[in-house]
């Protein structure tokens, strides 16, 4: 279905995987510049090497665990109230 | 004394006009009203400009400040960009409870006392539910009831406060207060509830995205940043606000991430937004509050184009749930790049809005050397960045290829979400353009070559955090219970049980009534009616004949007579 369309180059497997490199180069061009250009911590340990990167990441990845586990309990099909509303 | 009127009234006036006219008049009506609003904002000076005596009381309805300007402005500016959006789409009753909903922010913003203050906040109550109903579909009349409900019982416990305040200190100014008493407790208590604090964060994410496409922008923009001026004029510093403002934070990712809807992604990301403006308002320092209302300038126009994007993709599609979407991109390329550019703003990317602004709060936190405030605000922004920044465009206009090939954005869409994209790049390159607004003087460097690293750093390793656990947020049909389960289900289950018992101890109350009161009806009918199947009188419903009567006189009398003389 719409193979011209699927062609979009944003979307060819070949140019996801450019994309990835790119972000990958960018990802360490930022972490490597620090050695250059100082970054002011406030507290000391923010202006470690990287830190930026490691917490960003960590703390994303900390907060898609826990909304997941908070979701297994919280988490109701989409039509939970509208079926509480009609027979409840 | 009445030298100014209050420019809320321009947008009421429109907001009457905007039904009985058609046509060019409405446009015209529509589109200029809030030009002529922000004119006579700024013709406001400092100070009280006009008092009116009201009962034993001398209201203020107008006075300005360099605050009260600032937040009149950006309602004013979001009143134009939305009249443009919607005026071609949007039914006008929902256009004229828009106008009036921002008349009601604006008066809020110039209200001197507590009275005025009351009334605005109400009128913005009221409007507000119309514009969610305006939504038109059963869940939508649904969720406005409950909004109502909720703005109401939140405008009761402010007057309420309010009265206390009056009574016991006998001046109805606004001024900086803590919540110290019952008093003014119950005013925090009641500006919070508008602000969508915890634990009634839910009705925002209840009700916005039952709003039609045009209506969610609107409501986007003015309660929850109404509550924000609220609290720096009545409470800044109050402490109890960092907490509150870092639960919101937290909770508006943790649910935004949770979400399927594209629409309430959106609203929880505006708890979490207007979770950082009232932990700058607990910091409380000229910092803290100029980072606070900077923000909520920025916020409203990049929340507002969020919402607008989201909005052309319902308009246009018919949906909003990102397991529907997907793709759009390839047919809706403006859609798509002023979505993104709101995306970046609120994830406060160097070059935008959202840079220039909100790091003014963690720096306010930073010189006050609150350590966990700073770092729970940081690891908030990569959240930002997570749930709005990135999973919003990605799974609307990306993700998967839905099949989906709408057209884009009608004209007058697309230039309202241009306006405001241009205006979130212009106030990310150009801070010193608006830094001369805010309230407080500024001595904020909004670059440094450090902080930008800082930010990319963070933002794009939150970025390969989303991409890398892709997988763990696959797109489910569902939604998340939220504390308004306890009024919607637990409170709704008790009152049916109660309303069952009752029923049922009526029903046996009956059958025994009934049972006990035929033997009692019998008996009465058989001496005071007629019964039997020859309709025989009762004793006492029978005719006696004269003779009888007065010989049951004599003997009476002739018996009272003994009894007496015995």
């Amino acid at each position: 279905m719409n193979q011209q369309q699927d062609d979009h180059w944003l979307v060819r497997p070949d140019s996801i995987r450019l994309l990835w490199r790119i972000f990958w180069a960018i990802l360490a061009l930022t972490v490597v510049l620090q050695v250059v250009i100082k970054v002011k911590g406030y507290f000391g340990v923010d202006g470690w090497i990287g830190f930026g990167a490691a917490f960003g990441f960590l703390s994303c990845v900390a907060m898609v665990v826990f909304a997941k586990g908070l979701g297994y309990v919280l988490k109701r099909d989409d039509n939970y109230y509208r079926e509480e509303d009609d027979h409840g | 004394m009445v030298e100014f009127l209050p420019p809320a009234l321009i947008l009421i006036a429109a907001a009457f006009l905007i039904g009985p006219t058609r046509g060019v008049v409405r446009d015209v009506i529509v589109l200029g009203a809030p030009l002529l609003t922000l004119w006579a904002i700024w013709q406001v000076p400092n100070g009280v400009v006009t008092t009116v005596p009201f009962l034993d009381y001398v209201i203020e309805p107008v006075e300005g400040s360099e605050l009260r300007r600032w937040f009149a402005t950006i309602f004013g500016i979001m009143t134009f960009v939305g009249g443009l959006y919607a005026y071609r789409q949007a039914k006008w009753y929902e256009l004229a409870a828009a106008f009036a909903y921002a008349a009601g922010a604006i008066g809020v913003c110039f209200a001197g006392d507590l009275i005025t203050l009351f009334l605005f906040w109400e009128f913005m109550a009221l409007f507000s539910t119309v514009i969610v109903w305006s939504g038109g579909t059963p869940a939508a009349r649904a969720a406005g009831i409950r909004y109502a409900i909720m703005h109401l019982l939140g405008g009761i416990i402010l007057k309420v406060g309010i009265e206390g305040v009056v009574i016991h200190t006998g001046s109805i100014d606004i001024q900086p207060m803590l919540a110290t008493n019952f008093d003014t407790w119950l005013i925090l208590i009641g500006i919070l509830i508008n602000a969508a604090a915890p634990p009634v964060s839910a009705w925002l994410a209840d009700a916005y995205p039952e709003a039609s496409p045009t209506g969610s922008v609107f409501l986007s923009a003015y309660t929850t940043k109404t509550a924000v001026i609220a609290l720096i004029l009545l409470f800044p510093g109050e402490p109890i606000l960092i907490g509150v403002g870092l639960y919101m934070i937290m909770y508006g990712i943790i649910y935004a991430l949770l979400e399927n809807d594209a629409r309430r992604i959106l609203a929880y990301s505006i708890v979490n937004q207007v979770g950082f403006m009232v932990c700058a308002v607990g910091i409380g320092t000229q910092m803290a509050l100029n980072g606070a209302a900077a923000h909520a300038f920025a916020h409203i126009i990049y929340k507002a184009l969020l919402f607008m994007s989201a909005g052309v993709v319902l308009y246009r599609t018919g949906k909003s749930k990102c397991t529907d979407l997907g793709g759009l991109f390839r047919t809706m390329p403006i859609t798509t790049v002023c979505g993104i550019i709101g995306a970046l703003s609120i994830s406060s990317f160097p070059l935008t809005s959202g840079f220039t602004t909100k790091t003014m709060i963690s720096t306010a936190a930073t010189d006050e050397g609150m350590m966990l405030v700073y770092f729970l605000l940081t690891a908030a922004s990569a959240g930002v960045f997570l749930h709005a920044g990135i999973k919003f465009p990605w799974f609307v206009f990306f993700q998967k290829d839905s099949g989906l090939r709408p057209k884009d954005a009608p004209w007058n869409m697309s230039a309202a979400m241009i306006i405001f994209s241009v205006l979130c790049i212009f106030m990310g390159v150009y801070p010193e353009s608006f830094y001369g607004y805010l309230p407080y003087a500024v001595d904020y460097e909004a670059y440094s070559a450090g902080k930008v690293l800082f930010y990319l750093q963070l933002l794009l390793f939150s970025g390969l955090a989303f991409f890398l656990l892709l997988p763990m947020m696959k797109r489910t049909l569902t939604i998340s219970l939220d504390f308004d389960w306890f009024w919607r289900v637990f409170l709704y289950r008790f009152g049916k049980l109660v309303v069952d018992a009752g029923t049922e101890f009526r029903d046996v109350f009956m059958w025994r009534w009934q049972s006990v009161s035929a033997v009692y009806m019998d008996r009465l009918r058989r001496y005071f009616g007629q019964w039997g199947m020859d309709n025989k009188r009762g004793m006492f419903a029978s005719a006696w004949p004269i003779g009888t009567t007065a010989l049951w006189i004599a003997v009476l009398l002739s018996t009272y007579i003994v009894v007496h003389y015995l």
